[in-house]
């Protein structure tokens, strides 16, 4: 009996391990974590898949043994217990219950005996009554079925044990010992996987795995991830995605997903059409197809590329997809454009007071780009612009490592909508023969105000205007400031940094004025609030770009969606026996909790010319419960068999 | 020796149970059944299967627990009035809780349960001051209020349910999705576990014990709310948009409800025994509640506890088999109810087989609240996995 508490509590610290340390990670993450040493300690302990590690099946093996031996060895006695009158019990034997009851009535035997016969039937005792000369006995027994709970309750673990144990992984397990089978741990595509790591439909007869599969796509392998590798299954029919769909509430949270399959099968006159989704999965001759997950299917993206080094602003077109890497030479520099991801919207809450509960911002791309030395930059990418402050940008977030936040670069879109007037202002500062030639016009107009003519004096001035200009688009004010603090004495500092900034927007400004003429725009009036504004968050953001560590900007000019749905198909013919365990399981719990086993003998005496009656009990597992239904039983029966309405 | 003359004579003979019903046992039946009936005739044909069976299950689940326990039918019947009530005052206007006296300061769901909340933590206080200085009528009070609490509790997930559909008929679920709706849940069964007992033993000294953990809960509850807006109802995710999720949950907060009884009168049960032997005659040992009463219940609360746990969970592994394709994937979730079940079937192992008794047992019953409460609230605090739905 201790075992098996000893058993119960070690199965259960066993299993807290499982669900402190992660399971089933990749090994390099547990590298990182512990170190190598440890890392080698736990592998060897199996504790990075504790459930399935040997120990652990022994474990549980050792349970459902001892449970069968314990169920086993207690059979007979309970059946003994059950079947069993015991109407030999003495009346010195009686004597020593914790429950017992005496009359002495003037009625004649019999009489009493047929009464108290129909009494305990009537209130659910089975009997047997023996007469030894002039004595009768009766022996009682009542809630028998309490015992067989213990028995459902036993039997129903070995049976969900087993049921576990076809399902669990074992025949898998012991193929790989032998060597018959080996994981891939590559990243190869199915059909380059080697015969060790496939696995024919008749090979596991018990498995799960996953499969994603993008829209139009069929497929009859599935993937069991194992350890750090995986293994292909094969299937004996394939599964066709013909489309997935996604449904969402007004706060951007998926409703719903679900998936159209056809199922091809030689055993099918025609091929089956159905839709699964969450929680409705589809049973097809054992399987199981669920509705797990959604991904991308490789959906297509045009890409128009913004570069931030060219002054002629030459754009390239790139059309690529969803989990391509593509190389892209970039100032004879080779540079690859990884796409991880698209989404088709994004939706946040809404600030407070903006009346709205959500905003859409519409769909995003987040890709990387990866320089020839392997380091790579992540960007996410909004398609379309953002509201912020009542104006709208396009948005770019940049960041260096996935733990970090993103830091974003905000494109003010023009009056047409688009990102072209901020990026031809970027290249026209870019440009230094133009930037010279409206420097040259700004410093002459400033000098003829100042009614000073010496070209020298000009073209020193033009040249700090072209320096600040420069400095500006490659560093921000970051850069002006230290030009200041390395060129000018410390008193002088402050003077000359407004001067500096005066100065660096006069020439912005003009060449801003510039770029609205030839789009056409009449500057000769005051400039619009859109296109003053314009003015102030492009010139802030211009700053940002020399930290944004990509020399293009990627636009998202038009997408063609293609999902993938993730189903996840599983075989468990362990499954039913495991719910026939788990039905014992709660029967025999119900049972032995709420039905009270108990025993009662009657001894009927005659003494003295009167009837002695004895009624004694026990109950075998509430004591105290079944001390105060004694209490009401006797009661009972002297009203009832006795016809004795009030106790002395 | 004439106490119980009128429950006595009949109770042992086969069918007594039937006949001893009376009038207002059969008018009880006829009401639920009537109600159970109108509700299949105007939305019948509306339901699913399953709905129907929830429905039965529901109907007769309620007639039987009212046949048994006497005392909840009015519970029932408060509830069901003033829920019913509060959800004909909103109508389709869900704004109307602002505006409308009665909603904003009683019954709409959030301010019903805030009058729960307040109801819980005075009762407390109040159990254990009529407790302490035997006052009868105060533990009537305390009784009165625990009864109201539940009564508001209930009122307020019902209420609460009805709001989610007028938020958007796509929205409408169950109040017991997420970790706020839970510990309302969890509240309101324990109450009804302990009133129960509090009935069937006579005794109201257990009332603080108990309802000290119910405090507790109450702390979280508002501390979820203000700190966090747990309040706000949201609408679930495909994974949860399962009939089992209605009876998985409810089941589950049964054994936790049942447990957590069991580790309070644990504490008491050690309480007494330390104030009994410093002093068998002094305040203390008179006044808290009697030894073998509460080893007794702290028994029957485990059963009951455990029997509805092994059930959760089995449902549990029928709902995971349905939405994730595995009936078991030792996730942390699982796995810890597993560790849970097993801790209490060696608990009961222990008094059963080895005739324990006691301040073990008692120690053990507080102790596994802790392993109880991790497996409720640290898994999804701590550990991550499928069951991310409550996370803080
Ligand atoms: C994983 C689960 C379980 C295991 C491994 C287990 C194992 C055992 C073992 C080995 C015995 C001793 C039998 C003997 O010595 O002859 C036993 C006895 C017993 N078990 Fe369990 N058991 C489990 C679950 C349960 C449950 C869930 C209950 C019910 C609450 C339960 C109730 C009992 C009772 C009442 C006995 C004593 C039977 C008697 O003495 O007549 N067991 N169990």
């Amino acid at each position: 009996m201790n075992l098996a508490i000893t058993i119960l509590v070690v199965v259960a610290i066993a299993s807290v391990i499982g669900t402190v340390l992660k399971q089933n990670q990749p090994y390099t993450d547990y590298i990182i974590k512990f170190g190598t040493f440890w890392h080698q300690v736990f592998l060897k302990l199996g504790l990075y898949d504790v459930y399935g590690a040997i120990w652990f099946l022994l474990l549980l093996a050792f349970l459902l043994l001892s449970t069968t031996v314990c169920v086993y060895r207690n059979i007979p006695i309970i059946l003994r217990d059950v079947l069993h009158f015991r109407l030999n019990a003495q009346e010195k034997s009686l004597r020593t219950m914790a429950n017992q009851q005496e009359w002495q009535v003037a009625q004649e035997t019999q009489q009493v005996a047929d009464k108290a016969q129909q009494f305990f039937k009537g209130a659910g005792y089975r009997l047997r009554i023996k007469k030894r000369g002039d004595e009768q006995v009766f022996a009682m027994i009542k809630g028998g079925l309490s015992r067989f709970g213990y028995i459902f309750t036993h039997v129903g673990i070995v049976v969900i044990c087993i049921g576990g144990l076809i399902d669990g992984n074992l025949p898998l397990k012991i193929k790989e010992w032998r060597g018959a089978i080996s994981l891939e741990t590559r990243n190869i595509s199915a059909s380059e996987v080697p015969a060790k790591s496939r696995l024919k439909p008749q090979d596991n007869f018990s498995f799960r795995g996953n499969i994603t599969l993008p829209e139009g796509s069929t497929t009859n392998l599935v993937f069991l991830n194992i350890r750090d590798g995986y293994l292909i299954q094969e299937l004996p029919f394939s599964v066709e995605l013909k489309d997935f769909r996604i449904e969402h509430y007004p706060s951007g949270q998926p409703k719903s997903f679900e998936s159209d399959l056809i199922i091809h099968d030689d055993q099918l006159s025609k091929p089956l059409k159905t839709t699964i989704r969450v929680n409705h999965p589809l049973l097809y001759r054992g399987y199981s197809i669920y509705q797990a997950s959604f991904g991308d299917g490789g959906s297509k993206l045009h890409l128009k590329l913004w570069p931030f080094f060219d002054p002629q602003l030459h754009t390239t077109k790139v059309d690529t997809a969803v989990f391509d890497h593509r190389d892209l030479k970039v100032k004879g520099q080779k540079l690859t454009l990884e796409i991880d991801k698209f989404q088709p919207f994004n939706v946040f809450p809404a600030e407070k007071g903006s009346g709205r509960s959500f905003v859409n911002y519409g769909p995003s791309i987040v890709f990387k780009l990866r320089d020839a030395t392997g380091v790579a930059t992540e960007y996410l990418n909004f398609m379309g612009p953002v509201e912020q402050d009542g104006r709208l940008f396009y948005i770019s977030g940049m960041r260096k490592s996935v733990d970090e936040p993103y830091r974003y670069l905000h494109i003010p879109m023009d009056p047409q909508g688009k990102v072209d007037r901020f990026m031809e202002f970027h290249a026209l500062l870019n440009n230094t023969k133009r930037v010279a030639e409206i420097a040259r016009q700004n410093a002459t107009k400033a000098l003829k105000n100042a009614k000073l003519n010496s070209p020298q004096v000009r073209d020193r001035i033009v040249d700090s205007m072209r320096q600040l200009v420069k400095l500006y688009v490659d560093g921000g004010f970051a850069a002006i400031d230290n030009e200041i603090r390395q060129r000018v004495p410390k008193d002088k500092q402050a003077s000359v940094a407004d001067a500096y900034i005066k100065i660096l927007r006069n020439v912005m400004q003009s060449a801003y004025l510039d770029l609205l003429k030839q789009e056409g725009v009449d500057i000769s009036k005051p400039l619009s609030p859109a296109n003053q504004a314009f003015f102030e968050d492009a010139v802030t953001n211009l700053a940002a770009i020399s930290k944004y560590g990509s020399p293009f900007y990627v636009q998202l000019a038009s997408y063609d969606e293609r999902q993938a749905s993730g189903l996840e198909i599983t075989r468990s013919p362990g499954k039913d026996i495991v719910y026939l365990g788990s039905g014992m399981l709660v029967l025999g719990i119900f049972m032995m909790f709420y039905i009270m086993p108990q025993r009662l003998w009657l001894l009927l005496k005659p003494v003295d010319g009167k009837l002695q009656i004895l009624l004694a009990g026990s109950g075998l597992r509430n004591k105290e419960d079944f001390s105060k239904h004694f209490v009401e039983l006797t009661k009972a029966f002297e009203l009832k068999a006795l016809g004795i309405a009030e106790r002395r | 020796m004439n106490t119980s003359q009128h429950v006595m004579p009949s109770s042992f003979e086969r069918w007594s149970w039937f006949k001893n019903l009376n009038l207002w046992d059969g008018l009880w039946a006829a009401l639920v059944l009537a109600s159970g009936f109108y509700v299949f005739a105007r939305y019948g044909s509306e339901m699913d299967t399953f709905e129907l069976g929830i429905l039965s299950g529901a109907t007769m689940g309620l007639t039987g627990l009212g046949l048994l326990w006497k005392s909840f039918r009015g519970l029932v019947i408060a509830v069901a009035v003033i829920s019913l009530w509060s959800i004909s005052i909103y109508g389709t206007d869900l704004s109307l809780a602002e505006h409308n006296f009665f909603l904003k300061f009683l019954i709409s769901s959030q301010s019903a349960i805030m009058w729960m909340s307040a109801l819980f933590v005075m009762a407390t206080v109040t159990y254990f001051y009529a407790t302490f200085r035997d006052n009868e009528f105060v533990g009537k009070v305390a009784s009165s209020m625990t009864w109201t609490a539940t009564a508001m509790g209930l009122i307020g997930l019902m209420v609460r349910w009805r709001e989610s559909y007028l938020l958007g008929p796509d929205i409408g679920h169950i109040p017991v999705s997420n970790l706020y709706e839970v510990f309302i849940l969890f509240s309101v069964i324990t109450a009804a576990l302990y009133l129960f007992y509090e009935q069937k033993y006579e005794t109201r000294k257990m009332g603080g014990f108990v309802l000290l953990v119910i405090s507790a809960a109450v702390a979280f509850l508002l501390w979820y709310n203000f700190a966090r807006d747990a309040s706000e109802i949201k609408p679930l995710v495909p994974a949860l948009q399962s009939y089992w999720m209605k009876i998985h949950v409810p089941a589950n907060f049964v054994g936790y409800g049942s447990f957590a009884i069991a580790a309070m009168l644990g504490v008491a049960y050690l309480i007494k025994q330390k104030a009994v032997q410093v002093n068998p005659d002094g305040y203390m040992a008179r006044h808290l509640p009697d030894l073998d009463m509460l080893d007794d219940i702290m028994h029957k609360s485990i059963a009951l506890g455990f029997a509805f746990f092994t059930m959760a969970t089995i449902l549990g592994a029928m709902w995971a088999a349905e939405a994730w394709g595995g009936y078991w994937s030792w996730d942390p979730k699982e796995t810890w109810a597993l560790i849970v079940w097993l801790n209490y079937a060696a608990w009961l192992h222990m008094r059963l087989t080895k005739g324990w008794r006691g301040a073990p047992l008692a120690w053990w019953a507080a102790i596994g609240l802790l392993v109880t409460t991790f497996a409720f609230l640290g898994v999804n605090m701590f550990l991550s996995g499928l069951h991310s739905y409550g996370e803080l």
